[in-house]
């Protein structure tokens, strides 16, 4: 086995694109459901319209790089409109099952035959991102030290990527610092009793939902960008459940929880990844083929996941106190 | 402390004979006009499919005093109070608040008006903090809009001045040592304390109150009632729904009977339990009459044996 490869891609994997785009998604669901207690299981729609509204504003209609950027995040935050309005006013499980189905559809229809023109169907668009690299001020070469070493292009989209994701936290920092988040966390618990203290709890869930959206927005962009392409059945439900997932390991509520549950998910992904292709290739593993390899590691960091839920509920950065309370 | 004490005696003897006064020459009817109402109250309807669970037809709350709302379960009353304050919308009538019509109103700018009300099951916003559930009363604060929330500056001097003001609530509720305890640690009796106190920070002009006192412990009822008659000395008004008779007539001014939806008398606490109407809700009109064809032979025959046995005496003198 190689265990200097498996390493190095392992650390790598710390800081790498998909590590970036997930703690944006990330972020957002924290805003949703961490602050707020919306259950919103529809983020890869936000991340889908905000890649698909960059990449079709591109490539079909000929625009500039930042036209497609206004464009998806305009795309997001009247996706959580429409998907606000018929549902805040319900009960917390009507938005979880309107935003699952909503997602759905806008994935189907990216992908469907009827709009292969517009969206490019299951292949998806590409040839959107030049406008993106650009901008790129590091010159051809590659960048960093020891193992995280990445090339020109790599390195501008992380580098954009940890910037987005720096002011996502300190926004959110600041925000549930104030009395707007405290009205947030007092909705999570229980809204009546905010309504009942002259709080207009609609406007507020509203005001989550946009924002939450968009910072999951951004997190589309990076992987139109990273990957200079589009393709519908990247932005399904898994995503948005890798998202929770995410938040719940880092800790609910907590501003660098979802950051740093990005990072131990993701490394913890590849890291596992690369034992087992590296154990199965020297057929230490012979019962099983290397196609196994990529379910397997995920049933592993699932059976990883239960166990931290079942010792430590609260996440890494979570509140025990918290926890007990919910217990009563 | 004791001086402290003597003194919210007279005042409240003051406050109260006030009170008192006002509803000294009232008749009993249910609808009965009061000399200075805060909330006016007409044909107010809610149905729940073919349930008619509120059809109050008139009714008005004095300023100033403290007003029960009774009545055995079922009655309405919480339906009633879900009305008033914009929690479920009424299917017909209309009600003013200071004279301003309230009919259609959500709920969160009745509070604004100053119509504030608590939960029968108590509403403790568990992971927050005793101070941050009293802060949250607090009404127009500056951060709590989106864009002036990112610049903490625009509303530091503002959220001090709230804190002290919880501050002050909390130590009069004796709640002062809880201050950075989480709100579900609190125990039961705590809680109604802390909602209470939380619905003063948003400084109502009226109260209302849904079961103050339920699930409360026995020792934390003195200090409740104490409190509550206190609402009265600073001017509030108090509207508050109670199935505790003793509670009643310890604090009420007024009483407000409601059975089957509908408001069907009104009177002084010390006197509206044996008003017949009153009485007929809670035990039926027909609680002492016999049962059964048996029993009534019965009855006719221990009250004959009993005229007999007069006459007998009679006789014998």
């Amino acid at each position: 086995m190689d265990w200097v490869t498996i390493i190095s891609t392992t650390v790598k994997a710390a800081v790498g694109v998909e590590t970036v785009l997930y703690a944006l998604a990330a972020i957002g669901i924290n805003v949703h459901f961490g602050y707020t207690g919306l259950l919103n299981f529809g983020q890869a729609a936000f991340m889908a319209v905000a890649g698909y509204g960059l990449a079709v504003t591109v490539t079909v209609l000929g625009l500039p790089f930042w036209i497609g950027i206004g464009v998806g995040l305009l795309a997001a935050v009247l996706l959580a409109v429409v998907l606000g309005i018929p549902t805040l006013r319900l009960r917390a499980d009507y938005l979880a099952i309107v935003t699952i189905a909503a997602a759905e559809i806008i994935r189907l229809i990216f992908r469907s035959v009827a709009f292969k023109d517009v969206f490019g169907g299951s292949d998806g668009q590409r040839g959107f991102s030049e406008g993106f690299y650009a901008l790129n001020p590091f010159p051809e070469g590659d960048y960093g030290f020891g193992w995280f070493t990445f090339n020109n292009r790599v390195t501008w989209v992380l580098f954009v990527g940890w910037l987005l994701i720096a002011l996502s936290c300190l926004i959110v920092y600041l925000l549930m610092k104030s009395p707007w988040g405290r009205v947030l966390k007092a909705i999570r618990e229980d809204e009546d009793a905010v309504r009942a203290l002259g709080k207009n709890v609609f406007s507020y869930k509203m005001q989550s939902l946009i924002l939450g959206g968009v910072i999951g927005a951004l997190g589309g962009f990076i992987y139109g960008l990273a990957f200079a392409s589009v393709q519908p059945d990247i932005f399904g439900t898994e995503t948005t459940f890798f998202a929770y997932t995410i938040v719940i390991l880092g800790g609910a509520a907590r501003v660098l929880g979802p950051v740093v549950g990005s990072m131990i998910f993701w490394v913890l992904l590849v890291l596992v990844n690369g034992i087992l292709s590296g154990a199965v290739e020297a057929g230490y593993l012979p019962f099983m083929a290397p196609t196994q390899v990529g379910p397997v590691r995920f049933l592993l960091v699932g059976i990883g996941l239960i166990l931290l839920l079942v010792y430590r509920p609260q996440g890494i950065f979570g509140d025990k106190r918290e926890i007990a309370i919910d217990a009563r | 402390m004791h001086a402290d004490s003597t003194n919210t005696v007279t005042a409240t003897t003051e406050r109260k004979a006030a009170a008192v006064a006002a509803f000294k020459d009232l008749a009993r009817d249910p609808g009965v006009p009061k000399p200075d109402p805060i909330l006016v109250v007409d044909k107010v309807v809610r149905r729940f499919g073919g349930l008619t669970a509120v059809e109050v037809e008139h009714v008005e709350i004095q300023r100033g005093s403290i007003t029960a709302l009774i009545g055995p379960n079922g009655a309405g009353k919480t339906t009633f109070f879900n009305q008033l304050t914009g929690f479920d919308t009424a299917d017909s009538g209309e009600w003013t608040f200071n004279g301003r019509p309230m009919n259609g109103v959500p709920a969160h700018k009745v509070a604004r008006a100053g119509m504030v009300r608590t939960f029968q099951l108590t509403k403790a916003l568990s992971r927050l903090t005793v101070m941050e559930n009293m802060r949250l009363g607090a009404q127009r604060q500056k951060g709590e809009s989106f864009f002036r929330a990112l610049l903490p500056n625009l509303w530091r001097g503002q959220e001090d001045e709230i804190t002290e003001r919880a501050e002050d609530l909390l130590t009069r509720f004796k709640l002062a040592a809880k201050r950075d305890d989480f709100a579900g640690a609190l125990s039961g009796g705590q809680r109604k304390l802390l909602e209470m106190a939380r619905a003063l920070m948003v400084q109502p002009e009226l109260v209302m109150l849904d079961e103050p006192m339920a699930g409360v412990n026995p020792a934390l009822t003195q200090s409740l009632l104490g409190h509550v008659k206190d609402l009265r000395e600073q001017g509030m008004t108090v509207l508050f729904v109670e199935h505790d008779m003793d509670m009643v007539r310890d604090i009420s001014d007024w009483v407000i009977v409601m059975a089957q939806g509908a408001v069907i008398a009104e009177g002084p606490p010390d006197t509206i339990m044996s008003d017949p109407r009153v009485i007929d809700a809670y035990l039926g009109a027909h609680h002492d009459a016999p049962l059964s064809e048996t029993e009534l032979q019965e009855q006719l025959h221990e009250a004959e044996a009993e005229l007999e046995a007069e006459i007998e005496e009679e006789t014998q003198k």
